[in-house]
């Protein structure tokens, strides 16, 4: 302990860099056993084979939605009507807190593929409710409108679009 | 922590925490400058490997309990499923298996070093105590996580196991139904044994600072057994026993590391790899090695009740030996008899370990009838006896006495 | 002190050693297998991938017919470490199977082609139905198999290979068939492979040696798909220890050079 101190000659240096080495493979080894305990808590091999869905589009009529599960979440899918295609439309981005097109939240514009889950504080909104004919939050009052933007309300974001392919005429690919 | 605290705060938040909570003092008495006998030997490492041991089982234990389902449908499915799709499951869950058996590995080891230098004597007593009622709780644990995997083993070792408490006479066949929830080991059963596996690292946790506290109260023994008398006998704590420590643990690992990267299932048995089967017993059924031993006593006893008995005795007989034995000599070093006895109970104890394993039958029964009573024998009546018949070597004066005088011997 | 920790090693590993044998457990009467030097074997062992193809074919050729598969899903078969087919190569082989899927829209279930996350399809809806199909016996499920039979892969390619006459004096029951590695000697399997009965796309000759070895690395694959990447990481743990444990060692002369 305090013998260490000994000022003699070059002994320190190679001392420290002894103590130094061990020092450093100590904490390499312990941050190579840390990662592992991180990383089980990650989706594993067979969540992340769930990770893609095909839905079937044909059963749905114009102005109908269903609601499918997507890595447990919701997604909506709602085929528009010409009106709420429209409307959705004409909205000028000034009136818009999150500024989108409509044009790039579809690839059909009939179809309106999102994920169910209020950007506010995660709550499942209401479909065809709301100032704006889209959807209602109950849980904070926000507003969305008939292409899932936000108009009004606390929530900061547009409702997300998942990634999604027309895989056929009236079939898409989440996921 | 005999003597007064040396701690002095090296500034004024030190000084201000110090006086509200002295954890900073704790830590340095009780690591940092506690004072240890600087002749302490390899064999004095594994209380460090021990802690390790039990931090691993609770980390990888927390961890595998994210992801394992504790029902008879889903228990098996849920452990391979830990095997085969949690990112690096596999690694987590092998070190929990094979750490069970590598926890008990060092703590014979730590048992049997404590027997052998005299550590269970004045002033010693309550911390051995303390240490067997740790292997109780060890055992327990161990017991309630073999059942877990709701393999063939864990079934039908749990249902053996749980039957021996039907042979306490009157209320044995309401208690092992107690135990069961059920009129067999089931769903209920498995519940309730996760439920307690998980209890149970927590309770020795606690023991352990116990057992800790109680040895920082006299000061570690020594090879040599005489008492520390003066600052030359010893070496702070840190740097000088916790580099000592890392070192004999590097070593501990690398034998650890070998089993769960090649050879991770050699200390269990293919059997649990098949669901459990309650209308199948396997054809032997045999607990992990490390209470093989105690499975040879009870099969050598033809009687039910008995053979419980005698198993739970040999455990149990444990609490006694501080007062068993009836040398004043601590260390084995300055005792010959005693050497030679020892040696014969590590032999016996192997012995019967490997009778274990054996079917119960022929001469294994014969042999593992002479192993039990060997095995009461030394402390029942060889440790009592010897007390009294050795004549014990002379014993150095002090520690320093010993190291200098044996420096010729210790090749150094 | 130092000078005596070979001894105490020595000492250690002796008590693991003695412990680790007397777990082993005597298989009774049976036939010891014989050593089988596999790819996979060894601390530097890895699998073959031909011969895991090869093995899947057996598998899904001859023994799928009684033997479930169940820890194993299509998805399995591309990942590192295994047969490695492509995600190609597995979409196509889990869509020559259906499975059940459903309740859909009208609460009935279907049937549709299996898809990659799907697990490999049982061959009986339950374990009543494979016992009443083969006599009383219940095929086991093979996911586990090399881990759950002691004698391991070993065991496995001598039981498939090791069948024979009975000798005589052993009575054999209908339906039991003599092989002595099995442990009692009777097995309600009837050998299952016969020269020539798979035809290998990568012109190996189908011998039925060829085929049980194939067929054996793959169940050890299905057992211990994690195989590989333990290994690998196994020897990167212990040269990290060793290096780490001299580091240790040198610290450790150095801060006691003062108590000598």
């Amino acid at each position: 302990m305090t013998d260490e101190q000994q000022p003699v000659s070059d002994e320190p240096t190679r001392r420290d860099f002894l103590y130094l080495a061990t020092g450093a493979f100590a904490a390499i080894g312990a941050a190579n056993v840390v990662w592992p305990l991180i990383d089980q808590m990650n989706p594993d091999a067979s969540v992340k084979a769930l990770a893609s869905i095909e839905i079937d589009l044909s059963a749905i009529d114009i102005g109908q939605s269903i609601t499918v599960s997507w890595r447990g979440k919701p997604v909506f899918i709602r085929r528009r009507t010409q009106d709420e295609i429209a409307e959705a439309r004409s909205v000028a981005f000034a009136a818009l807190p999150d500024p989108q097109g409509d044009e790039t939240r579809v690839t059909k514009e009939e179809w309106l593929v999102m994920v169910g889950i209020c950007t506010h504080l995660g709550c499942v909104p209401l479909g065809q409710s709301g100032d704006f004919n889209g959807w209602f939050c109950p849980c904070h009052g926000s507003h969305y409108d008939t292409s899932g933007r936000i108009r009004k309300g606390p929530a900061p974001k547009n409702l997300e679009i998942p990634p999604y392919e027309f895989v056929g005429d009236t079939r898409i690919k989440i996921g | 922590m005999s003597g007064e605290s040396t701690y002095k705060p090296s500034n004024g938040f030190a000084r201000w925490m110090d006086t509200r909570l002295p954890i900073m003092r704790l830590v340095h008495d009780n690591i940092t400058d506690y004072p240890t006998p600087k002749n302490i030997n390899y064999w004095w490492t594994f209380g460090g490997i021990l802690t390790f041991c039990l931090v691993t089982q609770i980390v990888t234990g927390i961890i595998l309990a994210m992801h394992y389902t504790p029902h008879v449908d889903h228990a098996f499915n849920s452990v391979e499923h830990i095997m085969r799709n949690v990112n690096y499951g596999w690694l987590i869950r092998y070190i929990h298996s094979n750490g069970a058996s590598m926890f008990f590995l060092a703590v014979y080891i730590h048992i049997f070093r404590g027997m052998y230098y005299g550590s269970y004597k004045a002033p010693r007593e309550v911390l051995w105590i303390l240490g067997v009622i740790i292997y109780l709780l060890m055992i327990a644990a161990a017991f309630l996580g073999y059942m877990l995997p709701w393999g063939q083993m864990s079934l039908w070792g749990a249902t053996v196991i749980t039957n021996l408490f039907g042979a306490i006479p009157v209320v044995g066949d309401s208690l092992a139904i107690w135990l069961w929830g059920g009129f067999s080991v089931d769903n209920p059963t498995l519940n309730r044994f996760f439920s307690l596996h998980y209890l149970l690292p927590f309770l020795i946790f606690g023991v352990v600072i116990l057992h800790i506290w109680a040895l920082h109260v006299p000061g570690n023994n020594n090879p040599i057994g005489i008492s520390v008398k003066s600052k030359q006998d010893t070496v702070p704590f840190h740097p000088y026993i916790t580099v000592k420590d890392a070192f004999s643990l590097s070593i501990f690992l690398i034998l650890f590391s070998y089993f769960i990267f090649f050879a991770p299932n050699v200390l269990g048995h293919a059997d649990n790899y098949i669901p459990a089967n309650p209308l199948v017993t396997p054809a032997h059924i045999v607990p992990e090695w490390y209470m093989l031993p105690f499975y040879a006593i009870l099969r050598a006893v033809p009687d039910k009740l008995g053979g419980v008995i005698l198993m739970f005795s040999a455990i149990f007989i444990l609490f006694l030996l501080p007062w068993l034995d009836t040398s004043k000599v601590r260390s084995a070093r300055y005792r010959p008899l005693f050497r030679q006895f020892f040696a014969l109970f590590i032999i016996d104890c192997l012995l019967l370990g490997y009778l274990g394993a054996m079917p119960a039958e022929g001469i294994y029964v014969v042999l593992a009838r002479v192993g039990t009573v060997y095995y009461f024998a030394h402390f029942l009546i060889i440790l009592p006896m010897l007390g009294i018949v050795e004549k014990p070597k002379e014993v150095p004066a002090s520690i320093s006495a010993s190291v200098l005088g044996g420096s010729a011997q210790a090749a150094e | 002190m130092i000078g005596r920790t070979p001894t105490l090693l020595a000492a250690w590993l002796l008590l693991v050693g003695l412990a680790a044998q007397s777990t082993a457990n005597a298989a009774g009467d049976a036939k010891h297998p014989q050593a089988v030097d596999w790819s996979f074997g060894g601390p530097f062992g890895t699998y073959d991938r031909s011969a895991l193809r090869r093995g899947f074919q057996v598998y899904k050729e001859v023994c799928a017919s009684c033997h479930g598969l169940n820890q194993i899903a299509f998805r399995n078969l591309a990942q590192p470490g295994g047969p490695e087919f492509s995600e190609a190569e597995v979409k196509a082989i889990a869509a020559e199977y259906e499975v059940t899927d459903g309740p859909d829209d009208y609460g009935d279930m279907f049937e549709r082609p299996a898809l990659p996350k799907d697990r490999l399809i049982e061959p009986y809806p339950n374990q009543k139905a494979a016992r009443a199909a083969n006599g009383g016996s219940y095929p086991p499920d093979l996911s586990l198999i090399t881990k759950a039979r002691s004698g391991g892969p070993d065991y496995i390619h001598a039981l498939l290979t090791g069948y024979e006459d009975a000798p005589e004096g052993v009575e054999m029951r209908a339906g039991l068939y003599y092989n002595p590695y099995m442990p009692g000697g009777k097995i309600a399997m009837p050998a299952p492979l016969l020269e020539d009965l798979v035809e290998y796309g990568d012109g190996t000759s189908a011998t039925v040696e060829q085929m049980s070895l194939d067929v054996t690395h793959f169940l050890n694959w299905t057992a211990e798909p994690e195989l590989e990447a333990r290994k690998k990481t196994g020897t990167m743990v212990l040269i990290y220890l060793t290096i780490f444990a001299g580091l240790l060692y040198f610290s450790m002369r150095r801060i006691w050079a003062d108590q000598h």
